[in-house]
């Protein structure tokens, strides 16, 4: 690891005598390929996987890699009424797309109010937020399963209590986005402001048009993040097979269900599809968004 | 962190400061409370226990109609079950389900958990009521000094209008807020309060009560010997600092070192290994980490290769051996964090003066000393919050643990479900879930953003871009 430190800082500063510098050339790309082939191996290793079929070979784990024939068995088997997974498919989907509007929306809010306006127990209301963020999310689980449970969102109403629980509490990460409606110059609301607009019309007409790529940031981020939920999602809708995610019968089918690695494989891989797709269109504003919070902390 | 004396003293001569602050607007307060009661007309004094009524007499509608329909909503909870909740808050329950002995019908007792969560609401909207109080009365005073001052009653549709334009902020924060106090704050302090009882397996509701038992499970926590959780405690807490510490800094540095090298100005194809890399991200970790998971266990691809080739001929025990385990996570986890850190510091690298570099040259300095004396201070000034908020993320990195290992292997030695890789987040799930042991969870989760705002605290007046703001400008 040092050496790879070394080697790369070295490499960063600007060219040599370029006859000189052949071996480091070739060094270099031998590396960046191996990164590359390290990084790599797990997907291909999965798409490989999931076209093993679980009739005519094993669906469990075996010790190869390519399959002996391909087939589309576990697709088929997917995608037909035998599994429930396109009715779980359909909940993720659900999920992510509802929780991705209401978490936009309420960082949107609260970024605007925090940025642009100064009122009483501005302040407070951001250091209360830090402080609330240094508690462990999962420490409330039992808390919030038994206040869903009043309202009847748990097990059958799994899918609007997990939509609620993600969007009420999203206005404590406006982090990013604040950071960004910092950068826009206040002599355009001050300008506007003398133009007669009022606070809401700046906010619609001006900020929000202004701030395409930070929206879009919050909401890539927050559509993610469903496809990812194991943990709240099984508790929430525990013992109810029609309201689960793709991610609790991913998990179910590798750690409980022996013979359904493969299955496994080929869930996995139409989940990340789409998940895959869009972020690498949007990749572009993920970046900045990412380095943006970042540099401001 | 070092501190002068002085700097010391100076904070203590702040923090009095802002004590005595804090009387005087109390005083200040109270004392308004007294002169609006004396100097007011009688539709102010009626406010104090009907509120909103000036307001209303007054003809600012809204506002008036505000005060009093929170006031009847305060009083409409507490009649209805808030006040039957509240009066067993010290008890939390005294009657138990049974069955009746003679009739053999099932008797529903207490529930201590709704006691409890209700009773905690109840505190907070009398807390609520109480500032609503003071604020119907500062509005009174407002509106009888408006009026003397002869200026005109705004109508509902100013008011509404105030609501879009000045006092926008109210509008914008107010679902936040309340989501955040529903979902957020109300939920901590349930769980804070938790940890002061005996709420576990024995004592589930609703069957079965639990009571406030003290600080008994934070001596329990800290006890050695016997069925105390200190020396588990311990090993798990030094094993977050650690697993913090290597997958924070091992990450920021390989990640900083391939920005470099991709960055570097005859490498062609950028956008292709950065694209590659990204992959990582793009892809939902659930699946790859579950996927990699697999992948180094026993019976793995890993390692049927690895007995096939002849290379080992016997199975690594990537998951079985605590130190294997423990090494190949911190791995597995640069494989995570890698990419996330060469974005991030492809950008900032960009940023860096060129000229910078140019007059170190001229001055005959070697790529290596460009790097330590130049590329790394500003990456470590700019980053410095990046990385703070990067460590105490790890602290509670719960997908590559539970993903990976799943707190695994376990050993005798250790009590409370918890195995050599469980991070003190992954252990408070495990009780949580497996155990039922809420308490005991409660109590760990307060460890948990103890350890969290130390960190942060200490970790944050050091760094650079906090104490010098201008450094690099």
């Amino acid at each position: 690891m040092a050496n790879q430190n070394t080697k790369s800082a070295r490499a960063a500063g600007t060219p040599m005598n370029k006859s000189r510098i052949k071996p480091l050339h070739v060094a270099a790309y031998l590396l960046l390929i191996a990164v590359s082939v390290v990084w790599l191996l797990p997907f291909v290793g999965i798409v490989l996987q999931s076209f093993r079929s679980f009739e005519t070979e094993y669906g469990g784990m075996v010790e190869y890699l390519l399959p002996k024939t391909f087939s589309l068995d576990n697709y088929t088997w997917l995608l037909s009424g035998e599994s429930q997974f396109l009715r779980w498919y359909g909940n993720t989907v659900t999920i992510a797309f509802f929780v991705a509007i209401g978490q936009t929306c309420m960082v949107l809010m609260v970024s605007y109010a925090l940025s642009r306006m100064r009122f009483k127990g501005r302040t407070l209301w951001m250091r209360v937020c830090l402080v609330l963020g240094m508690f462990p999310g999962f420490l409330t689980m039992i808390c919030l399963y038994f206040l869903l449970k009043q309202f009847g969102l748990t097990q059958s109403g799994a899918v609007p209590g997990l939509i609620l629980v993600s969007v009420a509490s999203s206005g404590m990460g406006y982090y990013v986005c604040k950071g960004f409606f910092d950068t826009i110059p206040k002599s355009l609301d001050e300008a506007a402001r003398i133009d007669g607009a009022s606070r809401a019309r700046i906010f619609f007409c001006m900020i929000t048009p202004l701030s395409k790529p930070i929206i879009i940031y919050t909401a890539l981020t927050a559509f993610m993040a469903p496809w990812n939920d194991y943990i709240f999602a099984s508790y929430i809708a525990f013992g109810s097979s029609n309201n689960y995610n793709v991610a609790v019968a991913l998990y179910r089918w590798v750690n409980e269900e022996a013979g359904y690695f493969t299955r496994f494989c080929a869930g996995g891989v139409l989940a990340a599809i789409p998940v895959t797709i869009l972020f690498m269109c949007l990749q572009k504003y993920y970046v900045e968004g990412v380095t943006g919070g970042a540099v401001k902390g | 962190m070092r501190l002068s004396p002085f700097a010391l003293s100076e904070r203590k001569g702040i923090l009095m400061k802002k004590t005595a602050a804090f009387f005087q607007a109390m005083a200040a307060s109270l004392r308004e409370i007294g002169v609006t009661f004396k100097e007011g007309d009688w539709r102010t004094k009626v406010s104090y226990i009907i509120f909103g009524f000036g307001p209303l007499m007054r003809k600012y509608y809204l506002r008036g109609i505000a005060f009093l329909a929170l006031e009847i909503l305060y009083i409409w909870y507490m009649v209805s079950f808030g006040a039957s909740y509240l009066a067993q808050f010290g008890t939390l329950g005294t009657v138990e389900t049974h069955m009746d002995p003679e009739t053999f019908v099932t008797v529903y007792g207490d529930n201590s958990f709704l006691i409890l969560l209700w009773s905690l609401l109840s505190i907070f909207a009398t807390i609520f009521l109480i500032c609503l109080w003071r604020m119907n009365i500062s509005e009174n005073r407002r509106e009888e000094l408006a009026l003397k001052a002869g200026r005109e009653v705004p109508t509902v549709r100013q008011d509404l209008h105030k609501l879009i334009d000045g006092k926008f902020h109210y509008t914008l924060l107010s679902l936040p807020t309340l989501g955040i106090f529903v979902f957020t704050i109300l939920p901590i302090i349930f769980m804070v309060c938790v940890a002061f009882t005996n709420y576990d397996f024995t004592h589930q509701a609703p069957t079965k009560l639990f009571s406030w038992v003290g600080l008994a499970n934070f001596k329990s926590l800290l006890s050695f010997g016997g069925s105390g959780f200190g020396a588990t405690f311990t090993k798990v807490l030094s094993w977050t600092i650690i697993w913090a510490f290597f997958a924070t800094f091992i990450n920021y540095f390989l990640g900083m070192a391939l920005a470099m090298l991709i960055n570097t100005k005859w490498i062609r194809l950028k956008k292709l290994w950065r694209t590659i890399l990204v992959m990582t991200i793009a892809i939902p970790q659930f699946v790859s980490l579950l996927y990699v998971s697999k992948l180094f266990a026993s019976d793995g691809l890993i390692n049927s290769y690895l007995l096939k080739w002849g290379v080992i001929s016997q199975a690594l025990p990537f998951w079985t051996d605590p130190l294997w385990a423990k090494v190949t996570i911190v791995i597995l986890n640069c494989w995570v964090g890698i990419p996330y850190m060469m974005l991030i510091s492809t950008g900032i690298l960009m940023n860096i003066p060129a000229d910078l570099y140019e007059s170190a040259k001229i001055d005959g300095a070697n790529t290596f000393q460009m790097f330590r004396k130049i590329t790394l201070p500003y990456m470590l000034f700019v980053t410095g919050p990046y990385l703070l908020t990067t460590f105490t993320g790890n602290l509670n990195n719960f997908n590559i643990i539970y993903l990976l290992s799943g707190g695994g292997p376990t050993t005798m030695s250790m009590t409370g479900g918890a195995g050599t890789t469980d991070l003190l987040i992954t252990w408070l799930y495990k009780m949580t879930v497996n155990d039922t042991n809420y308490c005991m969870a409660a109590v760990i989760g307060i460890m948990v953003f103890a350890v969290t705002a130390v960190i942060s605290l200490v970790v944050y007046g050091m760094l650079p871009s906090v104490r010098d703001e201008e450094g690099f400008q």
